[in-house]
């Protein structure tokens, strides 16, 4: 039985779940179609999370910590742009080494913070808007970086699609040398992109150790960083289809343990696969065009670009 | 000359203390302790590190104990283990399930040093196993909850359906329906012991159905956190987490370590160690309740306590026939209780759980 309140609460709870997912996929999806492949987002996630929680601990502020958080996933981001557009180091193994640096830095980090909690802040509402009933919950009363994800995601897209910086960015993705020779600076460009996929990391880090679960543990993240990798791939680098699959999957976690409850006579582990196997399905479904996925595609994807001259 | 002779007396004194420190070392025991996870402020490694700590206090002078946190399952936990032992530590507890095989492959290494394995089923000449009796606070933590829900139904938050873990759920439903008969408990498995972000979404769940009272058989702070936002009540489970969830921690069951670790290392100092398997219950004062919720009316209060004491001096066993399973299959005839080796490989629900075990 479906009632207007269960409904608002799996709906609060699956764009709760969502948050961290698009936050970190559009920041990745940035990266790629610059043609950078960035595989450390879950180490940045990490570390931006442990920063983040460690910031708001000491200060009591979430918003410097969320700022804290940010900077720690630009500081890690800037590392793998140094060891991949200064030095060509190889993008898939530089990406692979910054997550498990990640891992390693931020349990260091977090060392003293292990186990301990943030006092939970009362439950945000945009004034007046969040007092309208049903909807004023349904669609006023999230957490501000939920806001800020939809935000992003929506600006990524028109930047992106509709503008002629967004337009310059997918040609360096696509075609540096052709950018290069038209003058534009494409490690330059390379490196902004990077910089904001470590910037987008740290927040969704932050999310998860500030308001998400407000509290530190080491690998708190849970894979959800290679999620975002894995969404932005299914997606083919396609805003709306990373949207859409982020909040299927958080949709499917979140609905997995109402069925749970319903007791209907499913084992608990099929269900623990449900989020994964449904959100792989469906943006396989709807990539299946081969011939889009190609135009999608940025040619240029992990390949490293020097520039002769 | 009377300077020269002060030197040598200061010399010859940190010479006779050094002798007696070192005599004194040596009859000390050695402990170790393995867990897999950091010790950190509050869940499972946090407890029995307080423990540890209680025991070199108790015993000071006579024990010396030395902590290896974060030990990985495999090949990581049998080195630190092999180690801890070569290093002459002769009393070695292993917190987690996971260290069992590598437990009784160093215990067969080195038959003099004794071994303590959590929760497990091996054992061997010089390795017991040691588990204490959840589902007596749990029986408890029940008939609070009960008490305290508006509802119809209470809601679990569990890991694995192993029996350990069944004898919790079932103890809670049963004390719940102590107090009110034909109650239910709805289950939601998170498939893990600590994972903050599943035990959040399943907590909410829970609460989004319209139960006003959750408990939880895993590590993390966060579904008392989830509690305590959603303004609804937790009983919380390993350590008390009160100061997260001032409004909405009822209870919590908790093991209480620090006793029973001095207990062990006396009886390995003393020579009367053996390798009996320890199922310790609430009367030797390894497990409790933390303190009440002041939201708890003070009847019901001293009713639990009442029962507590009663379940203490063996007078109440929490499954005490007639008990039927889920399908209403009487499984304890009434005037009975339920013997140790049915509770110790319980694989069935009590009737009023709304879960499915795997088949």
């Amino acid at each position: 039985m479906l009632t207007l309140e269960l409904f608002t609460a799996i709906f609060i709870a699956v764009m709760g779940a969502g948050t961290p997912l698009v936050l970190a996929a559009t920041g990745e999806l940035v990266s790629e179609r610059a043609g950078v492949l960035n595989l450390g987002v879950e180490g940045m996630m990490l570390v931006g999370a442990a920063v983040a929680f460690a910031v708001t601990a000491e200060t009591g502020s979430a918003v410097a910590g969320v700022a804290a958080g940010m900077g720690a996933g630009m500081a890690l981001s800037l590392i793998f742009g140094f060891l991949t557009l200064t030095c060509l180091a190889n993008q898939v193994a530089t990406g692979l080494a910054l997550t498990i640096f990640g891992v390693g830095a931020s349990a260091s980090i977090g060392a003293s913070y292990t186990g301990a909690a943030l006092v939970v802040t009362s439950a945000f509402k945009i004034p007046y808007l969040g007092d309208v009933p049903v909807f004023g919950e349904l669609l006023f009363s999230l957490e501000p970086l939920t806001y800020l994800s939809l935000l992003m995601a929506v600006a990524v897209w028109y930047f992106l699609m509709r503008s002629r910086p967004g337009l310059v960015l997918r040609a360096v993705g696509d075609a540096p040398e052709s950018a290069h020779a038209t003058g534009f600076p494409v490690i330059a460009i390379r490196y902004l992109a990077v910089l904001f996929g470590g910037a987008m990391a740290g927040i969704a880090g932050a999310y998860l150790s500030v308001f998400y679960t407000p509290v530190w543990v080491e690998n708190m993240t849970a894979g959800r960083g290679w999620i975002a990798v894995a969404l932005v791939v299914f997606a083919t680098w396609q805003v709306p289809r990373m949207l859409a699959g982020a909040y299927l999957f958080g949709g499917v976690t979140i609905v997995q343990f109402h069925i749970q409850s319903a007791n209907l006579g499913i084992t608990t582990q099929f269900l623990s696969m449900l989020p994964y196997a449904a959100t792989i399905i469906v943006l396989v479904i709807i990539s299946s065009n081969a011939m889009k996925v190609r135009l999608h595609t940025p040619a240029a994807l992990a390949k490293p670009f020097h520039a002769d001259d | 000359m009377i300077i020269q002779l002060k030197r040598l007396a200061v010399f010859l004194g940190a010479a006779l203390l050094l002798v007696a420190g070192s005599a004194l070392a040596d009859d000390k025991l050695k402990v170790g302790f393995v867990y897999f996870s950091p010790i950190g402020d509050t869940g499972w490694t946090a407890e029995h590190d307080k423990g540890r700590k209680i025991m070199e206090t108790n015993l000071a002078g006579k024990v010396e104990a030395k902590v290896v946190e974060n030990v990985a399952y495999g090949p990581d936990a049998l080195r630190v283990i092999r180690q801890l032992a070569a290093d002459g530590n002769n009393l070695v507890f292993t917190t987690s399930f996971g260290f069992m095989d590598q437990t009784l492959e160093v215990a067969k290494l080195f038959p003099k040093a004794k071994f303590m394995h959590l929760d497990g089923y091996k054992s061997d000449a010089n390795m017991a196993t040691y588990s204490l009796r959840y589902y007596e606070p749990s029986y408890l933590a029940g008939m609070v909850a009960a008490s305290m829900s508006k509802t119809d139904t209470l809601g679990y938050v569990s890991s694995f359906p192993l029996p350990a873990v069944l004898q919790i759920i079932n103890g809670f439903t049963l004390g719940a329906q102590s107090v009110k008969p034909g109650i239910k408990v709805k289950v939601i498995e998170v498939n893990s012991w600590y994972d903050p972000g599943r035990e959040r979404e399943a907590t909410e769940a829970l609460y989004a159905q319209g139960i006003d009272v959750v408990a939880h058989v895993t590590d993390s702070t966060a579904p008392t956190l989830a509690a305590e936002k959603a303004g609804k009540y937790i009983v919380g489970f390993h350590s008390d987490r009160a100061k997260f969830g001032p409004k909405s921690q009822l209870t919590a069951i908790i093991p209480v370590w620090g006793g029973f670790y001095t207990k062990v290392a006396k009886s390995v100092l003393d020579g009367s160690w053996t390798n009996a398997p320890v199922w310790a219950p609430m009367a030797e004062g390894v497990l409790d309740l933390a303190a009440i919720g002041s939201m708890v009316p003070a009847d019901v209060a001293s009713l639990v306590m009442t029962r507590a004491g009663e379940i203490k001096n063996g007078t109440f066993h929490p499954f005490q026939g007639p008990i039927k399973d889920q399908k209403g299959v009487l499984r304890v005839k009434a005037g009975e209780s339920i013997p140790d080796k049915d509770l110790y490989g319980m694989n069935w629900y009590v009737e009023g759980v709304e879960a499915t075990l795997p088949e």
